[in-house]
């Protein structure tokens, strides 16, 4: 089985909704994460503002906040490797994450 | 109607007691009388403030902090103030403080600002009182346990979440919830569950509604009523305080004062006949020490029927309404903005003021945001210039949503619409609808007047606060789509040519120091207000009942203090016979002056 973590920077909600502003693509991937999460995929979704504690036990997502700030956020992981950085998934990349995450057999 | 005298007696008392209702009706005052009370017949009481702008210091004249503390001259009470902002920031810093050296800078501030909206305050206010109802053993050596405020039937909603929250805290990793600042409380749970169990037992919980006998308060503690009932608060009573029997029926203003008392609680017969209700009769003086908390209850004997011999005094200088707004309006546009305790007269001022302006020939665009406003609209279509708008949070919440499902749904599949969609139904959403309505007619003031009546107190502070966190965040981003009039909001209220800030004030204690603590806030905020107003002055009333020339008399130290002490220019405003609604009376108002100090005693109708 595979596993995605998500690290978000702080915010209220899952969708970002309401931070100042809304980011399509987020929204998107958020409703896609949950889907993943009723097909046998292992999602963990992490947010900043609430659960901090897990930004610090991963050493991947410690290192690079230290290196990087802010704009590593959010962050991506697939089964423990960096996925995508800085940004949530365009509606055209949304796909191929899907295919990555369910593997060759499984569209979604 | 004749209701009885409410009396704090302990045998009908159940354990925990909330006072709510309408800013300024007394409920500080009513519920440490009731401590008081209560702990002189025997009992061991508690009494806790929630109210971020808690006068319970003012009125116990004693110093509380977040821990109970005894009150001297009152050996079986006990006093705490839990102020929710500072709740909020001990909320911010538990989750925070642990992350210190772990995380770097940017992080831990980007979580500060995330962690400072209102959502925030309001949940770790329940949060610190919940601990002293939802835990058995919490504060179990007291009788009673008496809050001065009670939760909002938009806390309690969130509460009552329970089972979703449990759901959502199970299977969290999903992130399918908006819970926002819940979720950082999580452990509380257990603790949630019992505080919502116990507001709804009859037995255990009393909820006050507290009332002036004034429509608009009434209606109020109506709509309070039915929505926390709705949500299983069941044991109710009301309480109609300052209740008004004159001395001396012939004098036009005693005599106005009993009509207008009268004829509120006609309109309302319904909803007071509907539950228990009880009076607490107009007393002269102000509320303040054990003393006055005595004689709010029990009456001063004698003392309230002796006719007085009023002592010379002469008032200081005032300007009338009239002289503030030729001032304003040389400026041409800009905001002006009616800032202070709730039932001052907020509305009545800016509504005043809007209509001088628009006689004077200016556009002018009046918007207010007090929810039980009737004297905007008694403006609609009666002046020539001036325009109106209520910022209604429902609407503004509904057309928030309408928009943003508009702008961002119309790209997304189905399932993120759906996410989204209940996303907007959490109540951050109108947070910041009603954000942007504010920030909207602000900006209104470019090419003409704006007159704001603010919404209450705490309330603005939060928004000027939310516009403070708002602007850091905003500089930060460059992928912004909000409005320029959010973008620009505090500039525009820092500048003293564009934005005018008038506190308007009772000349009474409370009031007067409330507006004396805003003060002080906005001037940390950088914004200097421009004027007070000081309203329903009894001064030179002419009234021949006594306990009107005592409430005359104490007034002269307040309007001493505001003059003197606490602002640079200060206008008047008497206390009408008559309810200043419509473009004529409100002219009158604000037109109205101090004149010569020379009274007419007893003057006959």
């Amino acid at each position: 089985m595979k596993t995605v973590q998500v690290y978000d920077p702080p915010m209220c909600c899952s969708t970002g909704l309401c931070g100042n502003d809304i980011d399509p693509a987020l929204v998107s991937f958020a409703a896609l994460l949950t889907e993943l999460s009723q097909k046998s995929v292992k999602v963990e979704r992490y947010n900043m503002g609430q659960q901090p504690t897990a930004f610090v036990e991963n050493p991947t997502v410690k290192a690079l906040l230290h290196k990087e700030n802010m704009d590593a956020l959010p962050l991506i992981l697939l089964d423990g490797a960096v996925y995508l950085k800085g940004r949530y998934p365009t509606d055209a990349e949304r796909a191929a994450f899907s295919h990555a995450v369910l593997g060759e057999s499984q569209g979604l | 109607m004749e209701l009885p005298v409410y009396q704090a007696d302990s045998a009908h008392t159940t354990r925990y007691l909330f006072f709510t209702g309408k800013g300024g009706v007394g409920k500080t005052s009513l519920s440490c009388a009731t401590a008081l009370k209560l702990a002189e017949a025997g009992k061991r009481v508690l009494l806790v403030s929630t109210d971020p702008a808690s006068n319970l210091d003012e009125v116990l004249e004693a110093k509380l902090t977040n821990k109970p503390a005894s009150i001297a001259g009152a050996p079986k009470l006990d006093a705490m103030n839990i102020n929710p902002v500072e709740a909020a920031a001990a909320y911010r810093e538990r989750l925070i403080g642990p992350m210190r050296g772990l995380l770097p800078e940017a992080a831990l501030r980007s979580m500060e600002e995330q962690l400072s909206g209102s959502c925030t305050v309001e949940i770790a206010a329940f949060d610190e009182f919940s601990g002293l109802i939802g835990n058995p053993d919490a504060a179990k050596d007291y009788d009673h346990i008496i809050f001065d405020t009670a939760p909002t039937g938009h806390t309690l909603r969130l509460m009552s979440l329970a089972k979703a929250w449990d759901q959502f805290l199970d299977n969290n990793t999903s992130g399918a919830s908006c819970l926002g600042p819940l979720a950082g409380l999580e452990k509380q749970r257990a603790i949630y569950e019992g505080t919502v169990k116990t507001l709804a037992d009859a037995s255990a919980t009393t909820l006050m509604l507290v009332s002036r006998p004034q429509l608009a308060a009434l209606r109020e503690a109506e709509r309070t009523s039915k929505e926390l009932r709705a949500l299983g608060v069941s044991n109710q009573r009301l309480i109609i305080n300052g209740l008004f029997e004159t001395k001396c029926p012939a004098d036009i203003t005693s005599q106005a004062m009993l009509w207008r008392s009268r004829a509120a609680l006609e309109s309302a017969k319904e909803f007071i006949s509907s539950l228990p209700s009880f009076v607490v009769p107009l007393r002269p003086i102000n509320i303040l020490g054990l003393g006055g908390l005595r004689v709010l209850l029990d009456g001063d004997g004698a003392a309230d029927s002796a006719p007085k011999r009023m002592s010379a005094w002469t008032p200081p200088d005032m300007d009338n309404l009239e002289t503030l707004v030729a001032d304003i309006e040389r400026q041409g546009n800009g905001v002006i903005m009616t800032m202070g305790k709730g039932g001052v007269g907020k509305t009545t001022v800016a509504a005043a003021i809007a209509v001088m302006l628009a006689r004077r020939g200016h556009a002018v665009h009046l918007s207010t945001t007090d929810p039980a406003a009737h004297v905007a609209q008694t403006l609609a279509g009666q002046v020539a210039g001036l325009t109106l708008c209520k910022i209604d949070p429902v609407a503004e919440t509904s057309a928030y949503q309408d928009e943003v499902m508009r702008a961002q749904g119309a790209t997304m599949d189905k399932a993120g619409r759906a996410l989204l969609e209940e996303d907007l139904r959490s109540p951050c959403t109108e947070e910041i609808a009603v954000f942007r309505a504010f920030a909207r007619e602000v900006a209104q003031g470019k090419d003409r007047f704006v007159v704001l009546d603010t919404a209450p107190t705490g309330h603005t502070l939060l928004l000027l606060d939310a516009s403070e966190a708002y602007n850091r965040e905003l500089q930060r981003q460059t992928r912004s789509l909000q409005p320029e009039s959010v973008m620009r909001l505090l500039e525009r209220l820092r500048d003293p040519a564009f934005t005018r800030i008038l506190l308007v004030t009772l000349p009474e204690a409370t009031p007067v120091h409330e507006a004396a603590a805003l003060q002080e806030d906005l001037r940390r905020a950088h914004i200097e207000p421009f004027a007070w107003v000081i309203n329903q002055s009894l001064l030179h009333s002419g009234s021949c009942d006594p306990l009107l020339q005592r409430r005359e008399e104490a007034e002269h130290r307040y309007l001493g203090e505001v003059v003197e002490k606490l602002s640079t220019r200060t206008a008047w405003l008497p206390w009408q016979p008559e309810e200043p609604i419509g473009p004529e009376a409100l002219a009158r108002l604000a037109e109205s002056n101090l004149g010569p100090s020379i009274v007419t005693r007893n003057a006959r109708v």
